[in-house]
């Protein structure tokens, strides 16, 4: 099979739904000629024309309440926000609008559109371009939050979101952008709320999203050398959230450690910690669990401050370490 | 003593050669950084604003010290006019705890409160009500300093930039909002993201003057916010000045520039502002050549040393990290 990085696959997914689809648009900022911020869209323009890759002013407000107006009348619109930290702007569009007009109009018309957007730290660009901000999202009942780690994840779970009927936020991370995977030439879907298993393990479960499921695969590898089997989940989808698997395999292997990159405190980690907690796993569990995050604090321009704010592979091989040793 | 320019009324003759040493340290300063973004020295991003010193150094010329700016992303001409030093500036964008935010902001932070920078910002559009609340301080205080705000052509269609100036009209506040224009986003034409020709115009809906000039003339540029200003400071309110200019750089770090021409950059090219202004203190007798020359020279070694400098300057340490959150 053919391997395509993440940016491609993103890319790849969008442009064979908008061939078999005159419904889809892309509509944001420096889209066109520019091909976006990272440049994920570039060629697009080429191919579509300006009337389905549609170049915005700088007006997060306006594209995303757009997007939601056109979404609402009949068109599937994906929404192409240059940093997901802008998503502040964008916000009362996303969380009192597009999340709740089905709900509060007694489940009448529907809002299909994809906010894409890059998160994450690791560029360098400091504080206002690297927050990981999607456990916000998923506390606004009627969004959808996607977060997918590889190019095979990202192409089939967009193919998901832009089908489906409601408001999705897909988070693709920038430092996942130039990963590649092996991703089949046809369109696929892959459903949201299906975890998947990234490596199999007997001793802990570490569960992580977007950029963590490679360092968490890297501190796998690590540990293995030392005799300790970890199962690697990725969630891929943290609304819905495929509890499940996760349940499952902590009932295996009696340890979990979460790990993201988004600030630990009030982070979504707590959220799988709680779903632990309060099933029937809870009574495999032979160690606390554990949760690694962000540190509190905006993330800094300096190279090593920045690497520091978040947990990296040794921080995860430590987690692991001290859920195992326990006893 | 009769002036041969015609100057408004903060600026003297006398001044000129300063001002015009401000943009030679403005445009070597930017070709620093570019360089050593080409060569990876340094890391994160950066918008160079080579080709719009006059704008900077015009604005700020007329502003007494105690008045307050608002800077953007591409901000590190401001911050020199406004009296910052190289040193601190370059040591920021090596990370380093000399820094201006002790390596903790790069370049797209950089503020020196003390000198009345309010500071970069990463978000478009985000200085227009932090000026306009600035300026409330001053009316409230009755401490009579102005505030101006920078910003671009494109974060005129940022929804902030309607409330701010709205708000900063009714309340009368003593804020000039002036507008860089330099004819694109990252790469959207301004004539194509607006409905009209000039961001100037837009003043008349908010019942306040609105003003062009030619951003690439530093006299020009003087006159029209020296006017603007002493307007605010009088408390009739605020205005917009709109300063035509362009980037002789790309977006950010060097970018394909596929949205323009290589023929409307080398005309703008021939407007370089720095030689107008050296063109014209010759012509008139107040600078000779060889002042001119020498002040070049001086502008030029002042970076080379803020290299040095920042080069010799300590890394921050890992304690430093969660440092400076909270007051
Ligand atoms: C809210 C927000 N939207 C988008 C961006 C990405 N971005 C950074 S600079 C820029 C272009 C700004 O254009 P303009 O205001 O004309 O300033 P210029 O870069 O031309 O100086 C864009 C789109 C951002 N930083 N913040
Ligand atoms: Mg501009």
């Amino acid at each position: 099979m053919r391997e395509l990085t993440y940016l491609e696959a993103v890319r790849e997914a969008m442009s064979q739904e908008m061939r078999q689809n005159e419904d889809v648009f892309i509509l944001g900022e420096d889209i066109g000629v520019y091909g976006g911020a990272f440049g994920v869209t570039r060629g697009m323009i080429e191919e579509f024309g300006p009337e389905r890759i549609r170049n915005t002013p700088i007006s997060e407000a306006a594209i995303s309440g757009t997007a939601v107006g056109a979404a609402l009348t009949g068109m599937r619109p994906i929404l192409e926000l240059q940093f997901s930290d802008f998503i502040t702007i964008a916000m009362d569009n996303m969380v009192n609008q597009a999340a709740k007009i089905r709900y509060m109009y007694g489940g009448k018309g529907k809002v299909p559109m994809v906010l894409r957007t890059p998160a994450g730290s690791g560029t360098g660009a400091a504080a206002q371009h690297s927050q990981s901000l999607e456990a916000w999202m998923t506390h606004i009942p009627g969004l959808k939050v996607v977060q997918p780690s590889t190019a095979y994840d990202a192409k089939g779970l967009l193919k998901a979101a832009i089908d489906d009927d409601n408001p999705v936020i897909f988070y693709e991370h920038k430092l996942c952008y130039k990963t590649k995977s092996d991703v089949p030439e046809e369109s696929y879907s892959i459903p949201l709320g299906k975890a998947d298993v990234k490596r199999e393990g007997k001793d802990a479960t570490i569960v992580a999203t977007a950029i963590m499921v490679h360092r968490s695969l890297e501190a796998a590898a690590e540990l293995e050398k030392e005799g300790i089997s970890v199962e690697v989940i990725d969630p891929r989808t943290l609304v819905p959230l495929d509890t499940e698997t996760i349940i499952e395999s902590v009932k295996k292997t009696s340890r979990l450690v979460v790990v993201h990159e988004a600030v630990k405190r009030g982070g979504f980690g707590g959220e799988i910690a709680s779903v632990i907690a309060e099933s029937e796993a809870f009574d495999y569990l032979d160690a606390p669990i554990k949760r690694l995050g962000g540190k509190a604090v905006p993330i800094p321009y300096n190279p090593e401050l920045e690497k520091a704010a978040i947990p990296g592979v040794d921080d995860i091989i430590n987690a692991v370490k001290e859920t195992v040793n326990r006893l | 003593m009769t002036q041969k320019l015609n100057l408004p009324p903060r600026v003297a003759e006398k001044d000129l050669a300063d001002l015009y040493k401000q943009m030679w340290q403005i445009r070597f300063f930017e070709e620093k950084v570019d360089e050593f973004f080409a060569k990876g020295m340094i890391h994160g991003t950066t918008h160079l604003a080579v080709g719009q010193e006059a704008s900077a150094v015009g604005s700020i010329a007329v502003l007494e010290d105690r008045d307050k700016i608002t800077s953007t992303h591409r901000g590190h001409g401001h911050c020199i006019a406004k009296g910052a030093e190289v040193n601190g500036m370059m040591a920021e964008l090596f990370g380093r705890t000399t820094g201006y935010c002790k390596g903790k902001g790069g370049s797209m932070h950089i503020a020196d409160v003390e000198k009345g920078n309010l500071g970069a910002n990463g978000i478009v559009g985000g200085g227009f009500a932090i000026a306009t609340g600035a300026a409330l301080t001053s009316q409230m205080k009755k401490e009579g300093f102005v505030v101006l705000c920078f910003f671009g052509d494109g974060a005129s269609n940022e929804g902030s930039f309607h409330e701010a100036i709205n708000l900063a009209s009714i309340w009368k506040l003593p804020v000039v909002f002036i507008c860089e224009n330099n004819q694109y986003g990252m790469s959207g034409p301004a004539k194509e993201m607006m409905n009209v020709g000039n961001v100037a115009q837009r003043a008349e809906s908010y019942g306040i003057p609105g003003k062009v000039v030619d951003g690439n003339d530093i006299f020009d540029v003087m006159n029209g916010v020296g006017e603007a200003v002493d307007r605010a400071r009088n408390g009739e309110g605020p205005s917009i000045v709109e300063a035509k200019t362009y980037r002789w750089k790309g977006h950010s770090k060097s970018d394909a520039k596929k949205y323009r021409t290589r023929e409307e950059e080398k005309e703008w090219r021939l407007k370089d502002p720095i030689e107008r202004m050296r063109l014209i203190l010759v012509v008139e007798g107040l600078l000779t050549e060889e002042e001119a020359e020498k002040i070049k020279a001086d502008a030029k070694e002042e970076v080379e040393g803020s290299v040095d400098f920042a080069a010799n300057s300590p890394h921050p340490t890992l304690d430093d990290l969660m440092e400076d959150i909270y007051a």
